[in-house]
């Protein structure tokens, strides 16, 4: 920039971001320029920018490579920072750094959500004492991520790399979308990793969107491109309040979904036979309301936003289908962060229980399989939120409690009248009990011991057994459970309860 | 070449799709028994069952091998 251009040419310099080279090799990667991204993900456009002039006296850094400002999503202002990767492969300097914690204290001051538009090669090495260990240097941006933690909503948007430090911003997001192909996370490259600790290893294998979203479960949503991550982030703001203070809107009721066949017909009776989920949830929301979060990561439980009759619900399911639906530390990991981020913005959440309990054996006591389900429960006890839980076929052992059993204060527990509950299921607890017994009888004559006892522990567990003892609070049809939910999360919206008081739990993670 | 592999650790209560068969995406090739459920391994691509790992009554733990897909 020379001192005789005039504002106009400024501005137009400015706004084009980085040489033309590099806006090509953007597009060539299916990549977007970061003010159409913007275009694209507001209503209408970016509505405010500040610092736009920064670092214009560099003249080869404009915006200094990050665009901040505020605009609207679904008609509510959203706080937004965006890389721009044709400016210096959107890596950060000081002035990189302070725009970025600005617009993080303007969504604390105004109490709306932060939108992280990620596109980013890291640190400016040159810049580093400006920018790396000062007060107001890059650590502040992740001080300032863990303080709005739970006060606004909190959105990472992976369009390309995410490296080093850089990678804490997604990890401390509420959710992160990534771009199937160009986004990645990573503390060292693959480069760095051949050199310091000589493995070798492709970007995608170590860092890639895939693996992030199905094996490390860093990554939330995988989007096919730019376009649908930034669709995904419009809907996924509509089931939120812009902070914890406030509810979240309740939207137009649509019916659900129409089905040839009824949950009676779907529903197996046995109880070890697998049964997919999905068909019970699509029966009870909303049609088309179901948002769904880490799909690909620990399948054996179901984790989305979702609509009964227009209100907004968290839905944390098992899936029979998948590892018959046991939980694994994993899974417990994968709810206990969205049991945390449902009821920290009000959300009620739908536990769906369908469980053999939490898997055993070496693999995952090795892995830690106690902490991480004590992790799910502590998530699940604390929510404070409107909480019902559903037994549908079984809910065995400590699935019970992760599940959000009697004892863990749901607002209500109910049970199809086909479920089971019990310390085990009925083969199981036959063995562990008669198992010396069984093996002093005649061969011939186990079998019918067996069923005899199986048919016993059954009607010592039998649904209408509990319901007498007041144990589950009512047993509801599966074709009526949607009217059933409605009307309670309608009638439990005025629930006002704190969980205690201290400081913070010592949470078992 | 596609290898299926156990989702958990269990036994192997049935095999489904035998050497040679032609199988879909998403079909069962073999049924675990574990936490007392069972546990379909579905195909994960088209195509011809080259190699069936296991036998039933096996165990297998997590990740190994139970049939390869060509």
């Amino acid at each position: 920039m020379t001192s005789n251009q005039t504002f106009e040419e400024r501005v137009k310099q400015i706004e084009t971001g980085g040489a033309e080279k590099y806006h090509d090799k953007n597009r060539e990667k299916g990549k977007m320029f970061v003010r159409e991204r913007l275009e694209l993900l507001f209503d209408e456009d970016l509505s405010i920018e500040d610092a736009f002039f920064a670092n214009c006296q560099d003249g080869s850094l404009p915006a200094d490579g990050v665009v901040t400002g505020i605009g609207k999503i679904n008609g509510e202002q959203v706080c937004v920072m965006a890389n721009d990767s044709t400016v210096k492969a959107g890596s950060w300097g000081a002035r990189t750094v302070e725009k970025i914690i600005r617009i993080q204290e303007t969504a604390l001051k105004l109490n709306i959500p932060m939108l992280y538009l990620v596109d980013s090669a890291g640190a400016r090495i040159t810049d580093q004492v400006d920018m790396f260990p000062n007060r107001r240097g890059a650590g502040r941006i992740f001080h300032n991520q863990i303080k709005m933690s739970g006060r606004v909503p909190q959105v990472c948007l992976l369009f390309g790399p995410s490296a080093a430090g850089g990678a804490y911003i997604p990890a401390f997001c509420d959710i992160v979308v990534m771009v199937d192909g160009n986004a990645s996370m990573y503390l060292g490259s693959p480069r760095m990793a051949e050199k310091v600790i000589g493995e070798k290893v492709t970007l995608e294998e170590m860092g890639g969107a895939n693996m992030h979203c199905s094996v490390s479960g860093c990554g939330d949503v995988l989007a096919e491109d730019e376009q649908e991550a930034i669709s995904f982030a419009r809907r996924y703001l509509s089931y939120f309040p812009s902070n914890y203070s406030k509810k979240p809107k309740v939207q137009e009721t649509l019916a659900p979904a129409e089905f040839e066949k009824t949950l009676e017909e779907l529903i197996p009776e046995n109880q070890n036979a697998p049964f997919d989920m999905y068909h019970l949830i699509d029966r009870l929301i909303d049609e088309g309301s179901f948002c769904e979060i880490k799909k690909k990561f620990a399948p054996e439980l179901i984790t989305g936003l979702s609509r009964i009759d227009g209100r907004a619900v968290g839905i944390i399911a098992n899936q029979p289908r998948a590892k018959g639906g046991v939980l694994f530390p994993d899974s417990a990991d994968k709810a206990a962060k969205f049991i945390q981020l449902c009821d920290a913005f009000n959300i009620p959440l739908l536990f769906l229980a369908d469980i053999p309990g939490f898997m055993i054996g070496t693999k995952v006591e090795r892995a830690g399989i106690i902490r991480h389900g004590a992790k799910m429960l502590s998530a699940m006890s604390e929510a404070t939120v409107p909480k019902i839980s559903v037994v549908v076929r079984k809910a065995y052992g400590a699935g019970l409690y992760a599940m959000a059993g009697p004892a863990f204060e749901p607002d209500a527990c109910l049970a199809l009248p086909t479920a089971q509950i019990a310390v085990m299921g009925p083969e199981a607890a036959v063995n562990a009990v008669y198992a010396n017994k069984i093996a002093a009888l005649p061969e011939e004559d186990r079998p019918a011991f067996i069923k005899e006892k199986h048919e016993e522990y059954k009607e010592n567990i039998d649904i209408y057994r509990l319901a007498s003892e007041m144990i589950i609070d009512d047993i509801v049809q599966p074709n009526n459970l949607r009217k059933e939910l409605s009307t309670r999360y309608e009638a439990y919206d005025q629930k006002e309860v704190t969980f205690t008081h201290r400081k913070h739990g010592v949470y078992p993670v | 070449m596609n290898e299926i592999k156990a989702s958990m650790a269990g036994s192997v209560w049935k095999l489904v799709a035998a050497e040679g068969d032609q199988v879909n995406d998403g079909d069962d090739i073999a049924i675990l028994e574990s936490m007392k459920m069972e546990i379909p391994i579905p195909a994960e691509t088209s195509g011809t069952v080259k190699e069936i790992k296991v036998s039933e009554g096996d165990f297998v733990n997590e990740g190994d091998i139970i049939a390869i897909i060509e």
